[in-house]
């Protein structure tokens, strides 16, 4: 009775018509609102990719204590290594020339370190002011002529902070001077352990859940566990790693145990440690779904002839899982390469100047000293912040691309 | 051929038992290693979560344990000042609130949003556009993000509130990045949510005459409602557990503060920075952080076992 009655007050004709175009009219302007939030997202994504560029590139304004064209025969961009060591035992005082000497011998020394060295050490180059890319490139006149007016000895050029010079050589306290050689390599020894420890126990776990585990309570709470630590935020696997790894297994991770003197155990062993388990999970909830895609009709047939249960797994479901696999643990990775805080609170150093020697160096790693960098109130570390950032997104997004593409053909191929 | 027959006459004459039994029978120790081996590294994950248990509970209880520290101080006073021994825990965890707040009320709308144009509107071209592009978002580190805090949105906020108004340092900056970091993500979970109600549900209130975003509010949104809120809880545990752009942006020291424009140190912004320093192992300084720690932990590991459970129940209604 109360559905009649209701069906009576309906709008008819005109009415009808009326109403429909109003509810078209809000369709059609909540759409355009929806649609808005993903061009918010898009635009935060694009301010934030420019907000990073604009900081790396950019005018300077040089000082210089002494001409560094005038030092030698040539112009200093086309001298030899031994004109440029000449320059430098020349210039420097014997303890400083020592220093040197003890942190690497000259005449070891590429072109490139040495350049910068006289650049450092004797033409005394320093940037005394530097200006965004945008006021650069936009209002190239009043910017040029605000760095003259403030710096009126000072040259002025167009630097970019990412250069050949910035990923080859190891950190300083100048920012000019400044690399992430250190850090580089540091994020590779890391990962390349990570990856070494992670891959083979996060398969090995996935091939056990899908292929082995029958549903009782043990494998259960072995996959329940497995979903909450995927949850679990990363710097608790931080003090997880400072307790166990840097302290209380110190003798291991500090490589005392093998004849390495090192005061404790805060090395890319106990760092590796750490990030292997903070990206296990994932792994394993990747992996597992790679071999859940396999058909079962495959590990049928080959069982049909005679196979055991390894033999099928390691000829027939792993080679069909394995670029989903691969696919996964890129992803992981990545995930690990960006991943700063777990390794802040293990402990990594951000003063480092030379290069990692293996498992039991101590270490630091590029997100960590971009976020040493940008916390240093000078303005040129900014823009050494934003160049490394730059490598580091370049590295993510090559490596993400791979995993793109591998996960695209593999669909195909399905 | 004749041979193998024969051998397998004769080993059905000598024995009763049929050769397939034998061969399920036979003991292969290559096989059992394998799969022990396999086991140990299922287990693996159930020692983290040992571990993480073991040293957490342990390391507090030391803390708790000392005599400078009550547990009632620590969960009731609202100053953490280890230098003079006051441990209340409530200036870190309101400023953990009020910057997760700020993101979730950025993420919840924006992702929502994005979720429901994804799976109701965008074409499937526009959608194998959007989708990487929103994998990138979700990709990238969140020290980045902390960048972008610190030298883009603490300078807008300062502009448009006057820097009298916002500090430097500052927990609306932090949070409100924060949001744009987890909208990616309830974005992704929201879609799956929306795209696993049936079609059957849109075709019918199609077939009522219902608009294409009247289809969308009042069919497939309340159908999908629990999966949305099982994201929106793991977006929350995210920006609780986020440390990064909390540890650049949001300002060093605790200040027990309901005012957003001002600096407060987080619970993970605390950790990272005193962990971040020559710490001594036995001072209590250093048992403080894992009794923070476990407050995080139990945080964030609540609020993952809720969302777990409410997809659970969600996924039956439709299987």
């Amino acid at each position: 009775m109360n559905t009649r009655r209701e069906l009576n007050r309906l709008p008819t004709g005109a009415d009808l018509r009326a109403d429909i175009r109003r509810r078209r009219r809000r369709g059609l302007f909540y759409r355009w609102l929806l649609l808005s939030s993903i061009v918010l997202a898009l635009l935060s994504l694009t301010t934030l990719l420019l907000n990073i560029a604009n900081d790396a590139f950019g005018l300077v304004a040089l000082e210089y204590r002494r001409d560094p064209d005038t030092l030698g025969p040539a112009p200093l961009a086309e001298l030899e290594q031994d004109q440029l060591i000449a320059i430098l035992s020349e210039n420097l005082s014997r303890n400083r020339l020592r220093v040197l000497e003890r942190e690497a011998p000259l005449a070891q020394r590429s072109v490139e370190e040495l350049r910068t060295l006289v650049l450092e050490e004797v033409a005394r180059q320093r940037v005394v002011e530097s200006a965004t890319l945008f006021d650069s490139l936009f209002q190239r006149a009043a910017t040029e002529a605000a760095l003259r007016e403030h710096h009126p000895n000072a040259r002025i050029v167009f630097r970019s902070w990412l250069n050949w010079s910035f990923l080859a050589t190891p950190m300083a306290s100048q920012p000019e001077f400044a690399g992430i050689r250190t850090a580089l390599l540091g994020s590779l020894w890391v990962i390349g352990l990570t990856i070494l420890f992670a891959f083979p126990l996060g398969v090995g776990a996935a091939i056990y859940l899908e292929e082995y585990a029958t549903p009782n309570r043990f494998n259960r709470l072995i996959q329940t566990n497995i979903n909450n630590l995927a949850g679990v935020p990363s710097i608790i696997y931080g003090m997880l790693g400072l307790a166990i790894f840097v302290r209380a297994l110190s003798r291991l991770t500090s490589g005392q145990a093998f004849g390495i003197a090192n005061d404790n155990g805060r090395t890319i062993l106990a760092a590796a440690l750490t990030m292997a388990l903070l990206i296990l999970p994932l792994i394993i909830i990747n992996a597992q779904e790679a071999i859940r895609a396999v058909p079962r009709s495959l590990r049928q047939a080959s069982y049909a002839l005679g196979a055991t249960k390894w033999q099928t797994i390691w000829h027939h479901v792993l080679p069909v899982a394995f670029p989903g696999i691969l696919t996964g643990n890129i992803l992981a990775v990545s995930r690990a390469i960006g991943e700063t805080a777990p390794l802040i609170v293990v402990g990594a150093s951000t003063y480092i100047t030379f290069d990692p020697q293996g498992p039991f160096s101590k270490f630091t790693v590029l997100p960590i000293q971009i976020y040493n960098w940008i916390a240093q109130p000078q303005e040129e570390f900014r823009r050494i912040a934003a160049a490394a950032i730059i490598v580091l997104l370049v590295m993510l997004l090559s490596l993400n691309s791979v995993a793109i593409v591998l996960r695209n053909r593999l669909r195909k191929s399905l | 051929m004749a041979e193998h027959l024969s051998t397998s006459a004769r080993a059905a004459g000598a024995q009763p038992v049929p050769i397939a039994e034998r061969l399920r029978r036979r003991r292969r120790i290559g096989e059992s290693m394998i799969q022990a081996l396999l086991w140990l590294c299922g287990a693996v994950s159930i020692l983290t979560t040992l571990g993480i248990v073991i040293v957490l509970g342990r390391e507090s209880w030391l803390f708790f344990g000392d005599e400078a520290v009550s547990l009632i101080e620590f969960f009731g006073s609202t100053t953490w000042q280890p230098a003079i021994g006051h441990f209340g825990i409530w200036p870190l965890l309101l400023s953990t609130l009020i910057t997760s707040t700020i993101a979730i009320s950025v993420a919840v709308p924006i992702g929502l949003a994005a979720a429901i144009y994804l799976s109701e509107y965008a074409s499937p071209r526009v959608r194998a556009w959007i989708k990487p592009i929103l994998e990138i978002l979700a990709g990238i580190p969140t020290v980045v993000y902390g960048f972008f805090a610190l030298y883009f949105m603490t300078p807008l906020l300062r502009a448009i509130f006057g820097p009298d108004t916002v500090q430097i340092f500052n927990m609306a900056s932090a949070g409100l990045v924060m949001g744009i970091m987890i909208t990616p993500i309830i974005c992704s979970m929201s879609e799956d949510a929306l795209s696993a109600v049936p079609r059957a549900l849109r075709e019918g209130a199609y077939g009522l005459g219902a608009t294409r975003f009247e289809v969308a509010t009042r069919v497939v949104l309340p159908a999908a409602l629990s999966g949305i809120l099982a994201a929106v809880i793991v977006g929350v545990s995210r920006a609780i557990g986020e440390t990064m752009i909390v540890a650049i942006a949001a300002g060093a020291g605790p200040n027990f503060t309901f005012n957003p424009f001002q600096a407060a140190e987080t619970m993970t912004g605390h950790i990272a920075r005193i962990s971040g320093g020559d710490i001594s192992y036995a001072s209590i300084d250093y048992n403080s952080l894992f009794a923070i720690g476990l407050t995080l932990f139990v945080m964030t590991l609540s609020l993952n076992l809720l969302s777990q459970r409410i997809v659970r129940r969600f996924r039956e209604v439709y299987e």
